[in-house]
């Protein structure tokens, strides 16, 4: 139920960025959803893209540190307590989440993806609390991936 | 003062004479007792008897940082370990760092030479001493303690650091004299001005400073903002620490305490002798030495030697402040640092590709050392923290190896010069 996200690994330099927009751009390949963690030295981009081993292979030719990076998104409603409901599973299930950001929303839904030490277990503990974890396919067919 | 004027004023002459009998006793002495060094004696061909004079000296081989390294630890040491009373620690090539082991004689020695160069910089037995350089396995701060103590002065061993405290003892203790590096005076100085510190009105009169290279405008510098006379000190572990050589209160040139150390001066490529005035490679003998005497030790340090007579009555030749290395050894904060210690250290952390560039610059006063290190995609992970604990632990393996912490800047991979033939590696800023 994974999804695989792109991370990419940045100097905080002038231009980098779109650097990497140009270099998937020119191969076609639509970038979903960004998000940019940054220090003052580095930043890292997690992006969802929507053919994510043709974008590490374009980065990683462009010399561009890229790797696949599994993520767990889960679909819940946009409305007050949405993401509260995600988060209490967490808190229950003492899993520990490294990052947090949301896909957007559509129509009553909100998507969230995040990042756990052990996907497996976050997945399972979602589908027992009743979360609705989205595949990759969901995604794909929601026009979100 | 001069501490011991029948040493350091005995006519040119006659110190030849001591020191061609203190250079015979002392080959002999290190051809019995260091295999390492006979070895290369017997390749040279050469036997203690053809020493028959002082310029005989360049007939014998040079001992240098590689020597040191082959016989790690204690390999060069001339006497069994129980008579060894103190061993000191500078920095080597690699990983691993050198060693020097002391006698109870040259210990003596060391205070001896030590309380001749205090005096040169301006020490009386009156002085009160603050001593800044690091105590440990450094031979800073013990070798100025013990020179101070053997004079009669009072010393405060202060130790590197805490600047704050540094500054409460200048301005309450009684401070008449301190021993640091230039840049830490400059430093002090400079903390000092800003915690509103008159330094015209404390009693601090001399400061005798060494452990990296300073010019003349530093000097300037240094006796306008802290009001002292500033002398330059001259030493190093593998031929005792500091007290090889200090400057008198005329400030030009070093004198060389040369009844115990024998300099030369040679082209370090060539390895021809120069003569004085014209610049090369420090080359030093120890006379006098026990414990670990180093017989033609290539410092790699760049001097003069001047042989004027110095009005200051000191017969002692006296060599320029150092202006260079022949090697890539830097002088971070005083620490001896070679790249390849950085390196050796990064290759040893998993993952780490030994792709780095450092960069030295001049904050303020003080050195400040940032590398840059790749990531590779075997240490890269998307989560931000990892990435910090990364630096971080690189850091912590830097500083627990160089007791220098450098700031780390993680950089993209292949975003550094590869090696082609030699790569830069080092980017030295600094204003000295």
């Amino acid at each position: 139920m994974n999804v695989q996200q792109l991370s990419i690994f940045l100097e905080n330099k002038q231009g980098r960025l779109a650097e990497v927009a140009n270099l998937l751009a020119n191969a076609a390949i639509n970038i979903r959803t960004a998000t940019l963690a940054d220090t003052s030295d580095f930043g890292v981009v997690r992006l969802i893209v929507d053919d994510v081993d043709k974008a590490v292979d374009v980065l990683k030719e462009g010399g561009i540190t890229a790797v696949k990076t599994d993520i767990v998104i889960v679909d819940t409603t946009d409305r007050p307590g949405g993401l509260a409901k995600v988060l209490n599973v967490i808190g229950k299930k003492n899993l520990n989440v490294e990052y947090l950001y949301s896909l957007g929303t559509r129509g009553e839904r909100a998507y969230i993806a995040l990042r756990f030490d052990d996907s497996e277990k976050a997945v399972a503990a979602f589908q027992e609390s009743g979360v609705v974890v989205v595949s990759r396919e969901d995604l794909k067919a929601l026009n979100m991936a | 003062m001069i501490w011991n004027p029948d040493a350091e004023t005995m006519p040119v002459g006659q110190r030849r004479e001591l020191q061609l009998e203190l250079l015979k006793k002392q080959v002999k002495y290190v051809y019995e007792r260091q295999p390492a060094y006979r070895a290369k004696m017997e390749k040279a061909g050469i036997k203690p008897e053809d020493i028959k004079s002082l310029d005989d000296l360049r007939l014998l081989p040079y001992l240098t940082k590689a020597d040191m390294r082959e016989n790690y630890p204690y390999g060069l040491f001339c006497v069994p370990m129980k008579e060894v009373v103190r061993v000191h620690s500078s920095s080597g090539t690699t990983g691993k760092p050198t060693a020097v082991g002391y006698t109870k004689k040259d210990i003596e020695i060391w205070a001896e030479v030590m309380a001749r160069a205090l005096a040169c910089g301006g020490a009386t037995p009156d002085s009160i001493i603050q001593n800044a350089y690091g105590y440990g396995m450094f031979t800073g701060g013990l070798g100025i303690h013990y020179g101070g103590e053997r004079m009669g002065c009072a010393v405060l061993p202060a130790s590197s650091g805490q600047t704050k405290r540094q500054l409460i003892y200048l301005q309450d203790f009684g401070t008449t004299l301190i021993t640091c590096t230039p840049s830490y005076s400059l430093h002090l100085a400079e903390e000092g001005g800003a915690e509103g510190v008159d330094f015209k009105k404390l009693p601090l009169k001399y400061g005798v400073l060494g452990a990296e290279p300073w010019s003349e405008g530093m000097r300037e510098k240094i006796e306008h903002n802290l009001n002292i006379k500033a002398t330059d000190i001259y030493g190093l572990s593998e031929i005792i620490g500091p007290g090889v050589a200090n400057e008198c209160l005329e400030q030009k040139g070093l004198h060389i305490f040369d009844d115990h150390f024998l300099p030369e001066v040679i082209n370090h490529e060539t390895g021809e002798p120069l003569p004085p005035g014209q610049r090369g490679e420090l080359v030093i003998t120890t006379l006098t030495k026990e414990g670990f005497p180093a017989i033609r030790y290539r410092t790699g340090d760049i001097t003069a030697l001047l042989d004027a007579p110095c009005p200051c009555g000191r017969t002692h030749i006296r060599m320029e402040r150092i202006t260079g290395r022949t090697d890539d050894m830097l002088i971070i904060r005083g620490v001896n640092v070679f790249p390849s210690q950085i390196e050796s250290i990064l290759m040893d952390i998993e993952g780490v590709e030994p792709h780095y560039i450092i960069y030295l610059r001049r904050d303020g006063a003080l050195d400040d050392m940032e590398i840059h290190v790749e990531v590779s995609e075997k240490v890269f992970s998307d989560e931000v923290k990892k990435l910090e604990a990364l630096a971080a632990k690189i850091q912590k393996e830097i500083q627990g190896v160089l007791a220098l912490s450098p700031r780390i800047k993680l950089v993209e991979p292949k975003s550094l010069e590869r090696s082609m033939g030699k790569a830069k590696r080092v980017f030295d800023e600094r204003k000295i």
